[in-house]
């Protein structure tokens, strides 16, 4: 009996450690930069650049220069005003514009909707890189050159899409039964939507607001090409460009800055992946 | 009193019109419509037309100047090699990332203690800010200190003191840029292919299991065919962001060095943006509609596939 269980659980046992090594092998490739920055972060400039240091660990005593550095000596603070306030915006104007939208492809167009809400989910594949040349041109014609609103007025092109497509599955799942019960109560086809559909959609609301922010925070492109005024930047451009001076690289608030920039965006992210995945597979396999 | 009632008529005939599906209908969808042919429609045209002039950022007033653009820059060997970058990055990225993500996305595909922290660590590279995580990446790659030296000399593989200089030299370079593409998107296959394991029925497995089959057997005869379709869907969508990404290339290495990892959309923005030749920039990122085109094709078959089964 010993016999035959000690093989089963030794096996067992090698399944488990098996499992746990690929993990955390894993967990160190995807991890380790994010890791790495936030050690740079608190170290002197002594242990920094020294190549005989181990990098891992605190050769000297850990320090706070490297943020007093990026809250004094840069615009940090101000980047991330910015982001904030352009994230706010382009959600503002994403809700706008999908909420509507995807209802209306959801409930109004039947057999139409379908396929105008495919089409509109392809353009959310149209990349900022094919398109920013002629943005430039479109931006510098409303004057909006070298401002936030450039930003404001350009993110939605990235958000709207797929807002929509998340908001029309969403509207898809409400039954039609609960609008036609609201009708027959009286209410207007107006009114069915705002008081009865829509507080039932909050949850693919929050969906679309925190997936719209966190995308305006990650872009990269069409910041880097309309905004070149150092005031006017946001996280994600003003870090890689105007944190290194000249050929010289600060690694110690530039690793700070972007650790601190990057996790409260991941954390919101996490959040509604799921909802983001599925928006996809949606679009291509499973239904 | 004699205008009260046109108006109430015409109020109560305006209110009449709203609660007809026909018309709220298209008036629901117009603000979002109008705005995406603005903003995305118009920009797309114009970028054509851009490309066929030679407009420059201080010249606003182009001349028409047909395909000479074009012609340009296919017999430019910068071009070519970033055509050619851009093609190698996604296609080695994206082979790496799949078999990457299906061994991690079977790791996961069970539940264990603190799982929730596992996932969260597992997709920082697609959460966070792709700008900022690969500046983490240039500092791992740094000529002097990186860390992937120091441990190289640590184990004995570098001689004291010597650098592997990886953003330095073309080979390396490439190899920087592929590894944070497939950094990059390991995280976003991994959890469409969780999507589509757990989607499997477990009686088909359990099965398979009751006749027989080994964890292979499963694995390549039940499990990998009935996710060919999700498969394709994390192909199809990695293969488009990693082929239209720019930000990698750009803060990693600008295209160096010596313009051996320019990719398509940095070398658009060199040439458009910082060099300010708009003509010949739209030119380039036009290069990359076709396999956007295509790619978008292979997604509307799936889709309709799905709908038939």
């Amino acid at each position: 009996m010993d016999q035959a269980i000690a093989p089963r659980s030794l096996r067992r046992f090698g399944l488990q450690t098996g499992h746990f090594l690929v993990l955390a092998l894993f967990i160190i490739f995807t991890a380790l930069p994010f890791a790495w920055m936030l050690i740079t972060a608190f170290k002197q400039n002594t242990d920094l650049y020294n190549p005989l240091n181990n990098p891992f660990w605190f050769n000297e005593p850990p320090t706070l220069d490297q943020w007093r550095y990026v809250f004094t000596k840069t615009m940090y603070a101000r980047w991330l005003v910015n982001t904030a306030f352009v994230g706010v915006m382009v959600v503002g104007i994403t809700l706008l514009l999908a909420i509507p939208a995807g209802y209306s492809l959801a409930r109004f167009l039947g057999r139409w909707g379908e396929q105008l809400g495919i089409g509109i989910f392809l353009v959310y594949l149209v990349p900022p890189t094919l398109l920013f040349i002629p943005m430039a041109r479109v931006v510098t014609a409303l004057g909006l050159q070298n401002t936030l609103w450039s930003l404001v007025v350009t993110y939605p092109t990235i958000t709207v899409p797929f807002s929509t497509w998340l908001l029309m599955g969403f509207f898809k799942s409400i039954p039609r039964d609960l609008e036609e019960a609201a009708l027959v109560d009286g209410y207007s086809r107006l009114g069915a939507f705002l008081r009865i559909v829509l507080p039932l959609a909050v949850p693919g609301i929050i969906t679309v607001i925190i997936f719209s922010f966190t995308l305006s925070a990650q872009e990269f492109v069409y910041a880097l090409t309309f905004v070149t005024a150092t005031a006017q930047k946001t996280v994600s451009i003003g870090v890689p460009s105007d944190m290194v001076r000249g050929d010289i690289f600060d690694w110690g608030p530039l690793m700070g800055s972007a650790f601190l920039a990057s996790v409260p965006v991941a954390i919101l992210y996490y959040f509604v992946l799921d909802r983001f995945v599925s928006g996809f597979t949606a679009a291509g396999a499973i239904r | 009193m004699a205008l009260a009632q046109p108006i109430a008529a015409a109020l109560s005939r305006g209110r009449h019109l709203l609660e007809r599906e026909r018309v709220l209908g298209p008036l629901f969808l117009a603000p979002a419509f109008l705005y995406i042919v603005l903003l995305v429609g118009f920009p797309f045209v114009f970028a054509i037309y851009l490309s066929m002039t030679d407009a420059t950022t201080g010249n606003p007033y182009a001349s028409f100047v047909g395909l000479q653009n074009f012609i340009e820059i296919v017999q430019s060997p910068v071009f070519r090699r970033a055509l050619k970058n851009t093609f190698v990055f996604t296609i080695s990225s994206q082979v790496l990332v799949i078999v990457l993500a299906k061994v991690l996305a079977l790791a996961l595909n069970r539940d264990f203690r603190g799982k929730g922290v596992v996932l969260f660590l597992l997709l920082l590279p697609w959460v966070a800010p792709i700008s900022l995580a690969t500046i983490g990446w240039l500092w791992i790659f740094h000529a002097r200190f990186s860390i992937i030296d120091w441990i190289l000399r640590a184990v004995g593989l570098l001689p004291p003191n010597a650098n592997m200089f990886w953003l330095g030299r073309p080979d390396l370079a490439m190899v920087a840029v592929i590894t944070v593409h497939v950094w990059r998107m390991l995280p976003f296959s991994t959890v469409i292919l969780l999507a589509g394991l757990t989607s499997i029925p477990k009686d088909i497995l359990d099965q398979a299991e009751v006749d027989g089959a080994g964890f292979w057997r499963k694995l390549f005869q039940i499990t990998i065919p009935l996710l060919l379709p999700v498969i394709s869907v994390a192909i199809l969508f990695g293969t488009i962001f990693t082929f239209t990404d720019m930000a990698v290339v750009y803060v990693l290495t600008r295209g160096g060095p010596f313009d051996t990892t320019q990719v398509l959309s940095s070398l658009a923005f060199f040439k458009g943006i910082v060099g300010g030749n708009l003509g010949v920039g739209a030119a380039i990122s036009l290069f990359l509609f076709p396999v956007l085109f295509i790619a978008a094709v292979l997604i509307l078959r799936l889709a309709r596939r799905a709908e038939v089964v």
